[in-house]
């Protein structure tokens, strides 16, 4: 006891420090330039709420169960909620915010899938997913503006393209391992977002484009209130078939050897797989799936700026996938309702959600370092697992 | 010939606080093979508790103001060696033995807290700050244009070469310096050999944080505009002069830093400076296509 309530007071104290310069004082515009203002009741409260936490975590013991679920009890849940989400617009609880909401965390959902075959696959680390979500949304909205495509037409064309913008990407970048990959595709991410801010006479710059035209089904047009249900049924339906996409593609020779890739790229190599080709299909379908979603977005949103692919976004889709325990398709659903749904859920406290967003990030990792749902072991192995 | 040489003054100042902050990036993943991406935002704290602590000194004390920029300096290295202490205590010792993904992951988690974190607490809007240090001298002069040479980038230029020199020593002559290379060496064979291994990885972030917290002070005062949103950009800059460099490699990020700095102010000056951001990862990217273990670093050899 004595010993827990020294390490709680230690903890505040060492906040208490730490937060003593900006929780401390106030940064204020005055008439003569900055000035500064006190606040000691800020390094009080930190104080206090450090020490609090510090004495509770203590004294809890996280339970370390392995969600390892039999693969029966998966495939039921994942059925359930396939059902559910395909229901969820006719049950009374859902109105138009709660559809708005679920179309939001799908979308999330179908770019941590592809993602997921990306990083969770081929064990290829992916900093910059967000450029091809980019370049998805861009070709609708300037392919729908300037040759007045429709939706239908442009969803597999912006999904082509970004797999091309994928495979041309990757093609120099793919020689590099581990921690450099995820650098260098950082950088790509951060180049497409400034070609976008700086191409005005294309993109619009930092103005972005609006007026996206909406969706139409076999030339029908959707009043608002039905449109945001259209709209959800057509990001399920999207979701759905990546997911489809990336079970079948596990169990072909191709996710095989991306498997194989993940787990050693030399025995790969010397077993006379390619490592270049594997790696490069596995950059451009992820890619496309990114592509996909992205179109999506444009016409749900009707208007794209580059405010929305900045690297933030590629974090959250990251941190999804890895949250969910990557390789695992509901963990993904799971994580992904925790990390957009619920935020979205506190919109009032906009400040104190990214904070809250990035510590729930930190805790989990702390947690479950393998994720909620716990990785994936290789579809297919010789002998029993050691 | 005038502007080419006032272009490579500003870049070799840019130059030296992008390789302080690359230091802490080479460090780090040297001794335990990491990003650490909020090493950034360690340095955006820097530049706000810089800009507290040269407030607070000239406001509340009256000190003049070279006595508030050394309180400023000193308050700020404290503060963001402790941050980093923090940070390595928190959010990444625990996560020595995860799988490979999980202390990245943690990482751009701590980088989000404390960019949030600096927002809650003071405001999204700029924080301009009138420059502090007036003045300098005309090198040459050549019609109307002249080059100059302020006190403020003498300042900046000797303060880092001062840093890199003590720290250089630090490493490779010390006793601390020695433990910190036989980490980097072999982590377990310095565990066997008695060294404290776990303070010595705290001792590595503390250092880093502490002189990425001056590169925040120097950026403070020499931009006079800082917002919480710096780091990122900052960071990812100087991570690609740590590769360039050759990670692992202390005289790397220092070269890298400087070279990364050049090619920001050439191209700004010469080309576009809406890309010069791109400049500086293309230049990325074609070190690691054409030299992947960097100018000084040693090639990385896999065994099987």
């Amino acid at each position: 006891m004595l010993a827990r309530l020294k390490s709680a007071l230690l903890a505040g104290l060492a906040a208490a420090l730490l937060g003593l310069p900006l929780l401390g004082f106030r940064l204020t515009d005055s008439a003569t330039g900055l000035s500064l203002a006190l606040r000691p009741w800020w390094v009080a409260a930190a104080f206090g709420v450090v020490m609090a936490g510090r004495f509770v975590m203590d004294g809890l013991r996280l339970p370390d169960i392995q969600f390892q679920a039999p693969h029966d009890i998966r495939r039921q849940a994942g059925l359930g909620l396939t059902l559910f989400a395909a229901l969820l617009p006719l049950l009374p609880f859902a109105g138009r915010n709660v559809v708005d909401m679920a179309t939001m965390v799908l979308i999330y959902v179908m770019l941590g899938w592809g993602l997921n075959i990306v990083v969770g696959l081929a064990g290829l680390l992916d900093l910059g997913f967000v450029a091809f979500y980019a370049v998805g949304a861009y070709s609708y909205a300037l392919f729908a503006q300037y040759f007045h495509l429709s939706f239908w037409i442009c969803l597999p064309l912006a999904g082509m393209l970004a797999a091309l913008f994928g495979l041309v990407l990757g093609f120099p970048v793919l020689r590099l391992r581990g921690d450099y990959l995820a650098i260098v595709t950082l950088g790509f991410g951060e180049m497409i977002r400034q070609v976008l801010l700086n191409w005005q006479s294309l993109t619009g710059g930092p103005r972005g484009l609006s007026g996206i035209p909406r969706p139409t089904l076999f030339g029908v047009t959707f009043t608002p209130e039905a449109r945001v249900i259209f709209l959800y049924y057509v990001i399920l339906g999207l979701a759905l078939m990546v997911n489809l996409l990336a079970l079948r593609l596990r169990r072909l020779p191709i996710g095989r050897a991306w498997e194989a890739l993940r787990e050693d790229e030399i025995a790969c190599r010397s077993l006379g797989l390619n490592p270049t080709l594997l790696k490069l299909s596995a950059f451009a379908t992820g890619a496309m799936c990114a592509g996909l979603a992205g179109s999506f977005f444009a016409t749900r949103q009707g208007f794209i700026s580059p405010e929305s692919f900045t690297f933030m976004e590629s974090a959250v889709i990251l941190a999804i996938v890895v949250l969910g325990g990557m390789g695992s398709q509901i963990g993904i659903v799971l994580a992904a309702v925790l990390l957009v749904g619920l935020p979205e859920w506190f919109r009032e406290f906009q400040q104190y959600r990214m904070l809250a967003f990035g510590i729930v990030m930190v805790l989990i990792m702390l947690w479950r370092p393998s994720g909620l749902l716990s990785a994936r072991a290789p579809s297919i192995r010789l002998g029993p697992a050691p | 010939m005038e502007y080419f040489l006032q272009q490579v003054i500003n870049g070799v100042t840019l130059g030296g606080i992008y390789g302080l902050i690359a230091i802490g990036y080479t460090m780090v993943y040297g001794i335990i093979g990491m990003i650490n991406f909020a090493h950034g935002e360690v340095y955006m704290l820097g530049a706000f508790t810089a800009l507290i602590a040269f407030l607070a000194a000239t406001l509340l004390g009256g000190a003049d103001s070279a006595l508030g920029l050394a309180i400023a300096l000193v308050a700020t290295m404290g503060f963001t060696a402790l941050w980093g202490w923090a940070i390595e205590r928190v959010a990444y010792r625990r996560l020595r033995k995860a799988p490979r993904l999980a202390p990245l992951i943690s990482a751009i988690g701590m980088s989000v807290v404390l960019q949030n974190f600096v927002q809650v607490t003071q405001g999204a809007r700029v924080k301009p700050l009138p420059p502090v240090v007036h003045g300098g001298f005309t090198l040459m002069q050549a019609g109307t244009f002249k080059v100059d040479l302020s006190w403020l980038q003498i300042g900046i230029l000797l303060l880092t070469l001062a840093l890199m020199a003590g720290f250089t020593w630090v490493i490779t002559k010390t006793p601390l310096g020695r433990a910190q290379r036989a980490t980097q060496q072999d982590a377990k064979m310095a565990a066997l050999l008695g060294i404290d291994v776990d303070r010595v990885i705290s001792t590595t972030f503390v250092i880093g944080a502490a002189l990425a917290g001056v590169a925040g002070l120097m950026v403070t005062l020499y931009y006079g505009v800082i917002d919480f949103y710096i780091g990122f950009l900052a960071g990812i800059k100087a991570f690609t002069a740590a590769v360039l460099g050759g990670i692992g490699s202390l005289p790397g990020a220092m070269l890298g830093g400087l070279l990364i700095g050049l090619i920001e102010a050439l191209w700004s000056g010469y080309f576009s400076i809406e890309y010069k951001d791109i400049a500086a990862f293309s230049v990325l990217i074609l070190v690691l296509l054409f030299r992947p273990s960097g100018l000084l670093g040693r090639p990385d050899v896999e065994k099987v």
